[in-house]
């Protein structure tokens, strides 16, 4: 019995030392590839796949994928009606795919004159619905509107003529008919305060509301909140994100988007029971976890605090997330974050740490983990102090009972002055009135 | 009375009981007119006069006698003769004509001045100021030129004595001022650092109704000196601040709080660019006040000089043992011989605890070892209890004081908001204006 527990604490020092980096794991750590733009183009749909196509081009430094990605915005936006994202495309090309990724004069005028007569058809109907006071129809008639300067690509006054159907909504099927558009047309425009907005009046229709619509809303607090940089409140969003959401919400996010956002915010911002509450016991999140396996494997390697792991798959990840189109200045943040959350938690447990050992572990140099220690005991987010000459971090944990002593004299100080200080002025007050009452009498 | 003789005779006689000194005082007032215009012939008189029983007399004798112009030769002998009155005058008789005494004291600093003898003047205007004190927590006009005095003559500790006392009562907002600036110099100067911000803190918090140049010169110290013990300085002002000092008092001060923001980055090197540019406004300072130039140019030394303190100190959070090069290149020294000079300054100024070991160049830090269990440190809260309980009882007192004070009832009576008829009126029908 005796061998046995010695074997097992062997094993288990062992496991506490490798830190998963080492032969003996079965899962080679895939190396990240460079972001394959067709399949990644096909998650999405509608002006989004546009806009991240040319978001990817003018990011990526890879000339054949740039060029990849113009190509496949040029032959999206043929397909639609928005003659000045086609006008731009056509500049950024700048004639290098070819003869047939040119300047389409004809298409553009043809574009234009349908526009015009769509344009007056519906302003003439609108009128007519209007004159008329059919509730119905006016609203379709906005709606319409709406849809039309979607399509070419107007958004402000899309956003328009969707609010103003509000007052023509009778049923809630139509309030969040708005909302939903509404909230599209937002995120397009990349104001996020009225997602927010939108999303919590169509949370407040007074009848039950689909599953799916449901999970759309989810998803666009979600992103709202991201935008925000509250990652808390973003993380909390994407995780409560049914699996209905399925393919959807195309128009705005994939759900491969709400795995990848909904696991890197709750890395960065949960502590430890919330991580394993709501992201790895959750049933539901795991069906979009499967989508993206590298941000499963690194979650649950953060988790099981095997650290070098997590934060190779973190930096494979990186390049990529870089060309997403509402993640991307909110990487650097999160990684830190991370970073830094990893730092303490292998902290945590131990009175001394050998920093050589920890610097193995999180693959940097001593002096480098030194300083970014030295950080965040300054921050107060360790509570401990490095012995520079051993190269050892010992935990300290503050004597309470001194530092009691030390508030109560430093607030009878405090007080002391203050008071005296206000019986001054009182006194100066009192005489500078009293001078002021003499002279008046 | 038209003679002095007639004068010198009523004080004689009159300076026995109180009934009669009240007397002597109305006619001293009558005859000052007659003393002043035969202001030089009042020399040889004073000798016929005791200054310890006839102080009174003497007084106004001497105010009238120092009227006039003073030449050089005679400032030795004159400033003999009103320190020993000083020392041999009795305290109540003096303090029914305050302001003559003041004017006479006045005349001493300042033939002490002309003299460049400043020295001579500090230990008999203490004795003035405690004489004319009726109470050790009141302001009297001679306690700021007690401490210019000080200043001048750069005895500090004995400045320091002063400042002890709490001051409650104030009767001219002017010598509050001025008091509070010049403890705080002499505070500074001492290195007393906790007393010169409270100091400071009160010139510039004071209600005033227009900015005067003591405030503004006091704001700048007061920065400095923030700096300088807190490490930081908050740029925004206490709501019980004058609203004319929130306005305008930046307005005269804007490189100091240039150096504020510089120093709160925490690199020395932007310290030093930020004094650099601004170097002739910290030299010039103020002119207050005769012969004395107020420079800032010390203060500021002193300022970059506890930015390294505090990096040092920061790193004892930190750290438990720190090479000597470390400590050097992380607070931007010059190298580990600077760092040790430094820590070690530290050591025995009691800033941090810690240990050099010079075989290896290594710095160990430790823990405060107060451990608060010591007889001094229970006597030390006990007294510190003592002393809020009777702040206390003097707050109480003062609010019972006021209530019934008829320029405040009067004031609120117009204030207040009316309500319901037969709601409880807390303020008595006739201050009803």
């Amino acid at each position: 019995m005796e061998g046995e527990e010695e074997t097992s604490a062997g094993a288990m020092i062992d496991e506490i030392y490798s830190n998963g980096g080492d032969a003996k794991r079965n899962r080679p750590i895939i190396s990240g590839e460079a972001l394959d733009i067709e399949a990644y183009a096909s998650l999405y749909s509608g002006r989004t796949k546009i806009t991240r196509l040319l978001f990817i081009a003018d990011r990526c430094e890879n000339r054949q994928m740039q060029m990849e990605a113009y190509r496949m915005a040029y032959d999206e936006i043929k397909k639609g009606e928005n003659t000045q994202l086609y006008r731009e495309v056509v500049q950024k090309i700048d004639g290098r795919l070819g003869p047939q990724y040119g300047l389409d004069v004809p298409w553009t005028e043809a574009v234009d004159r349908r526009a015009e007569q769509r344009k007056e058809k519906l302003e003439n109907e609108l009128n007519a619905y209007r004159t008329n006071l059919i509730k119905e129809s006016i609203r379709m008639g906005y709606n319409d509107f709406g849809d039309f300067y979607y399509a070419h690509g107007l958004l402000a006054d899309a956003f328009k003529n969707y609010v103003r159907t509000r007052d023509y909504c009778t049923t809630s099927k139509h309030i969040i008919h708005m909302c939903l558009n509404a909230i599209l047309v937002s995120i397009e425009m990349g104001q996020f305060t009225h997602v927010t907005s939108y999303v919590s009046k169509a949370e407040q229709t007074p009848e039950a509301v689909d599953p799916v619509t449901v999970a759309k809303l989810r998803c666009a607090a979600g992103l709202a909140h991201l935008e925000a940089k509250k990652y808390k409140l973003a993380a909390r969003k994407f995780l409560e994100t049914g699996a209905e959401l399925g393919n959807n919400y195309t128009e705005v996010i994939a759900p491969q988007d709400v795995a990848t956002y909904g696991g890197l915010c709750a890395l960065a911002s949960f502590d430890r029971a919330e991580l394993k509450n709501k992201v790895i016991d959750n049933l539901n999140f795991r069906n979009f976890l499967e989508l993206v396996p590298e941000v499963r494997e690194l979650i649950h390697d953060f988790y099981s605090s095997h650290y070098a792991s997590c934060l190779d798959y973190l930096g494979n990840l990186k390049a990529n997330l870089l060309l997403d189109i509402h993640l991307h200045d909110h990487v650097e943040t999160l990684y830190d974050q991370i970073r830094h959350k990893a730092l303490i938690q292998y902290t945590h447990p131990f009175v001394s740490v050998d920093l050589r050992m920890m610097a193995n572990a999180f693959k940097t140099s001593v002096a480098g983990l030194e300083k970014e220690l030295e950080a965040l005991i300054t921050d107060n987010q360790i509570q401990a102090r490095i012995d520079s000459h051993n190269k050892i971090l010992y935990a300290r944990h503050a004597d309470q009972r001194n530092a009691t002593f030390q508030r109560v004299l430093q607030t009878g100080n405090e007080f002391d002055r203050d008071v005296r200080a206000m019986l001054l002025r009182a006194n100066l007050l009192k005489h500078e009135y009293n001078h002021k009452a003499s002279r008046k009498l | 009375m038209d003679t002095v003789e007639a004068v010198v005779t009523q004080i004689q006689g009159l300076s026995g009981g109180s009934g009669d000194v009240s007397l002597l005082h109305s006619l001293l007032k009558q005859a000052d007119d007659l003393l002043h215009t035969e202001s030089t012939r009042l020399a040889p008189f004073l000798d016929q006069l005791d200054p310890s029983i006839h102080s009174l007399g003497y007084l106004y004798l001497l105010e009238a006698c120092t009227s006039t112009p003073i030449l050089k030769e005679q400032a030795n002998q004159l400033v003999v003769s009103i320190a020993s009155f000083i020392n041999n005058c009795a305290a109540e008789q003096i303090r029914l004509a305050p302001d003559k005494f003041v004017l006479l004291c006045k005349r001493l600093r300042d033939q002490v001045i002309l003299l460049e003898a400043p020295m001579r003047g500090v230990a008999p205007m203490l004795t003035a100021v405690r004489k004319l004190q009726s109470s050790s927590e009141l302001l009297t006009a001679l306690h700021p030129e007690f401490l210019l005095l000080c200043l001048l003559a750069k005895c500090y500790k004995t400045g320091l004595r002063i400042l002890e006392d709490d001051i409650f009562e104030v009767d001219q907002p002017r010598d509050f001022f001025l008091y509070c600036y010049y403890g705080g110099m002499i505070c500074i100067g001492q290195k007393r650092f906790r007393k010169a911000l409270e100091l400071l803190h009160n010139v510039v918090t004071a209600p005033m109704s227009t900015v005067n140049a003591i405030a503004v010169e006091a704001y700048k110290k007061y920065v400095l000196v923030s700096l300088i013990h807190n490490g930081q300085f908050s740029a925004t002002f206490p709501k019980y601040t004058s609203s004319v000092a929130q306005r305008n008092l930046k307005n005269f001060s804007q490189s100091y709080l240039d150096l504020a923001n510089s120093y709160s980055s925490g690199k020395i090197s932007e310290v030093e660019k930020s004094i650099q540019t601004n170097r002739e406004k910290f030299e010039a300072g103020a002119y207050l006040k005769l012969v004395f130039l107020d420079k800032n140019l010390g203060l500021v030394k002193q300022v970059v000089s506890s930015m390294y303190k505090r990096n040092i100190q920061r790193l004892t959070q930190t750290y438990l043992t720190l090479s000597l090069q470390d400590i050097a290149s992380t607070v931007q020294l010059n190298g580990p011989k600077e760092a040790e000079m430094h820590v070690l300054q530290m050591i025995q100024d009691g800033e941090i605890f810690a240990t050099i070991n010079q075989k290896d160049g290594m710095v160990s830090f430790q823990e405060d070892p107060e451990q608060y269990k010591t007889c001094e440190m229970i006597e030390h809260v006990d007294s510190s209890i003592q002393r809020i309980m009777a702040l206390s009882k003097k707050v109480t007192a003062m609010d019972e004081l006021l209530s019934y004070d008829p320029l405040y009832l009067a004031k609120a009576g117009r204030e207040r908001q009316r309500f319901d008829f037969d709601d409880y009126d807390t303020v008595p029908q006739k201050f009803n204006i």
